[in-house]
């Protein structure tokens, strides 16, 4: 749209705001349609498979391309255990991470630490993929794998959780490997809350003679408890998307036949990026296609989860505790 | 008054790529199966050095090249595995081979050197059904009496992705192991019993190079280009060869060619063929809408057929036989254009 150049300095007139006022709209209109419009299109795709195995696709193990058998559940779970691993292991290293540089780190050191954080993220995931099959696998093989596995050996629930081929490739590796990924988002996220806490706040605190540990915990976690909850949510989207990295160090194995932690395994993003290219037409494709409108819907929920989360917060704020 | 002037600009620029698409015809595009991507480029980059005409190969994988050519949106589709004769009677489309190349199994086994252990198919669907899964299994014992077998568990490596390689791989298991074909069957992908999936030729090479005692199977090319430990297999004259260009050359030589394209040269007869050799093949629609583009597809390859061995054989590729390319030629004859007229190739 090309404007007429405003008359007088100071204000641009009714026209251009109208103008602006309708781009803006359609901007966020626009988003709203690209969403439908990707889950109308990820439906009607999907349509043969969803309607053959209806919601028995999400618990079917067997995933048979040959025989043309299609059920979801190995990569749902791949999806849902790697992602829990990952924020298990982000979550608390992320806020450590935040803690330090707000409330702790020399002001020297708070700059460079920053920094070198902000780059973690900007590493391409499939640098994160081959340095965990090639460098982090083998290492996690060697000292982590067999050891427990001796330790735990005929420990009849833990035994069974770290059984499997000790070859550093599997669920455990794809956490820890996401987990390394998405600890940058979520640690620049709290530490950017945490800094926007007023320091009238803190330093009250302090002046009662609390500790950094209270000041934290009862006056910039209650503080700031909607934008840590966000980064988290921020890693969590990143974990249950990522797909390069995953794909080098989970395994692409479509069989679930343990819980071990150290079994190849698979995940939703995983199976679409490897079989999608030759999926034949009709049944495969479909399939493939119903997995990603159920990762659409994981996604919503986890989503919807939170923000039910942060309400239930916000009704207990001013309440005793 | 401006968007008269906009207009204008745009219906000129509109104007202008039309008639340089129209002036520059000689442009052909191609999609398909990522194993003949190398040479396929390097064929299109020495054509275009030759003749001028550009021919953009895209490696989609031979599922996506399939898609493409049904929906005519390149000038031929390439597929590591033939379709069948009635298939492409009721798309209306033709095929023929356009190199040649092998699967071969890998292994990382210390103390083995490239070339001595021995497997026949047997026992290499075993070890993938997850049935022998000790490298010092009385079945690899008995077919490597001498080698230092290490009392290790097989860690079997096969490919995440769908891909012609997977079945080349589990065809020629298919006709070997009865027990493989009733449980797995063969296609891009399958149902793996075991073992840990690698991306492409890439991630299953990376995978076997660094996990000790593992076997997976890859391109040929690969096992060269990378120098990894391949194995002698057993082939249907019980002869133990080793992968090389020949023994994919004989396994070519001896499928009738003449009578169909639909050729699946796995476990074939003859004392020097490799039995997990396979043929990669180009797919064109027989009535062409656009008879100028189909003639400069034809051209390209009978280039390629006439002077491209040397480049494929550097890639580690086979090129086709002169008897073959003979039938591919007389092949051709199918692809029309709208009049009903045989697409010249010359």
């Amino acid at each position: 749209m090309t404007l007429a150049p405003p008359s007088k300095r100071a204000r641009s007139g009714p026209v251009a705001d109208k103008i602006f006022g309708w781009v803006a709209k359609s901007c966020a209109l626009l988003t709203l349609a690209l969403l439908i419009a990707i889950l109308t299109s990820l439906t009607i795709n999907a349509w043969p498979a969803i309607e053959k195995y209806g919601f028995s696709f999400l618990s079917s193990t067997v995933w048979d391309p040959v025989q043309e058998e299609f059920g979801g559940f190995v990569m749902i779970y791949g999806t849902l255990a790697t992602s829990l691993i990952a924020l298990v292991i982000a979550v608390p290293v992320s806020f450590g991470i935040a803690l330090f540089l707000t409330e702790l780190s020399p002001s020297w050191l708070k700059r460079p630490l920053g920094t070198a954080i902000e780059l973690l993220a900007a590493v391409p995931s499939i640098v994160y993929g081959m340095w965990g099959l090639l460098v982090f696998g083998p290492v996690l093989a060697e000292y982590v794998q067999a050891p427990l596995q001796k330790a735990f050996a005929g420990v009849p629930f833990l035994g069974a959780l770290v059984s499997g081929p000790p070859v550093g490739i599997g669920l455990l590796s794809a956490g820890i490997i996401l987990a390394i990924m998405i600890i940058p988002f979520i640690a620049a996220v709290m530490r950017d809350v945490f800094e926007v806490t007023p320091a009238l706040l803190k330093e009250s605190a302090y002046g009662l003679g609390a500790t950094t540990w209270e000041v934290v915990s009862k006056v910039v976690l209650p503080y700031t408890k909607t934008g840590v909850i966000g980064g988290i949510m921020l890693g969590l989207g990143r974990a249950i998307g990522e797909t390069m990295a995953v794909t080098f160090v989970i395994g692409n194995f479509n069989q679930l036949d343990s819980i071990s932690l150290f079994q190849a395994a698979n995940s939703i993003t995983s199976a679409l990026a490897n079989e999608f290219a030759e999926a034949g037409e009709g049944l495969h494709q479909a399939a493939l296609m119903y997995l990603g409108l159920v990762l659409f819907f994981i996604t919503f929920v986890i989503l919807t989860l939170s923000k039910l989360l942060l309400s239930q917060l916000r009704k207990g704020e001013g309440a005793k505790t | 008054m401006k968007f008269a002037v906009h207009y204008s600009v745009l219906a000129t620029a509109v104007a202008t790529v039309l008639s340089f698409g129209s002036a520059y015809a000689q442009e052909i595009t191609g999609a398909g199966a990522s194993f003949p991507a190398p040479i396929y480029s390097k064929w299109a980059s020495d054509y275009n050095k030759a003749t001028g005409v550009k021919v953009n190969y895209q490696s989609i994988g031979s599922g996506g090249g399939i898609k493409q050519i049904d929906s005519k949106t390149v000038d031929f589709g390439a597929s590591d595995m033939p379709q069948t004769d009635d298939v492409l009677k009721s798309k209306g489309q033709v095929q023929f081979p356009a190199v040649i190349g092998g699967t071969v199994p890998v292994i990382n086994v210390k103390g083995i050197a490239p070339g001595q252990m021995k497997l026949d198919g047997q026992v290499l669907g075993d070890i993938f059904l997850g049935k022998i899964t000790r490298w010092d299994d009385p079945a690899l014992k008995a077919l490597n009496p001498g080698l230092p077998l290490p009392d290790a568990a097989i860690a079997p490596v096969r490919r995440a992705d769908g891909s012609g390689t997977t079945f080349n791989f589990t065809n020629y298991l298919s006709r070997v192991h009865p027990e493989w074909k009733a449980k797995v069957g063969e296609g891009t992908a399958v149902n793996w019993p075991v073992g840990a999936g690698g991306k492409g030729n890439e991630g299953v090479s990376a995978f076997v190079n660094r996990l000790p005692n593992s076997i997976g199977y890859v391109e040929y090319s690969y096992v060269k280009q990378n120098k990894m430990s391949y194995t002698l297999l057993k082939n249907r004259e019980g002869v133990f060869v080793a992968p090389d260009d020949d023994a994919f050359k004989a396994a070519a030589a001896g499928a009738d060619w003449n009578k169909s394209f639909y050729q699946l040269i796995t476990d074939q007869p003859g004392k020097n063929t490799w039995p997990i050799s396979t043929a990669t093949f180009i797919l064109m629609h027989a009535k062409q809408d656009k008879p100028a583009n189909a003639t400069e597809v034809l051209k390209f390859f009978n280039w390629a057929f006439a002077n491209g061995g040397k480049a494929a054989s550097d890639l580690d590729y086979v090129p086709m036989p002169a008897d073959v390319i003979a039938t591919i030629q007389k092949s051709w004859g199918e692809i029309k254009d709208p009049a009903g007229k045989a697409v010249s190739f010359k």
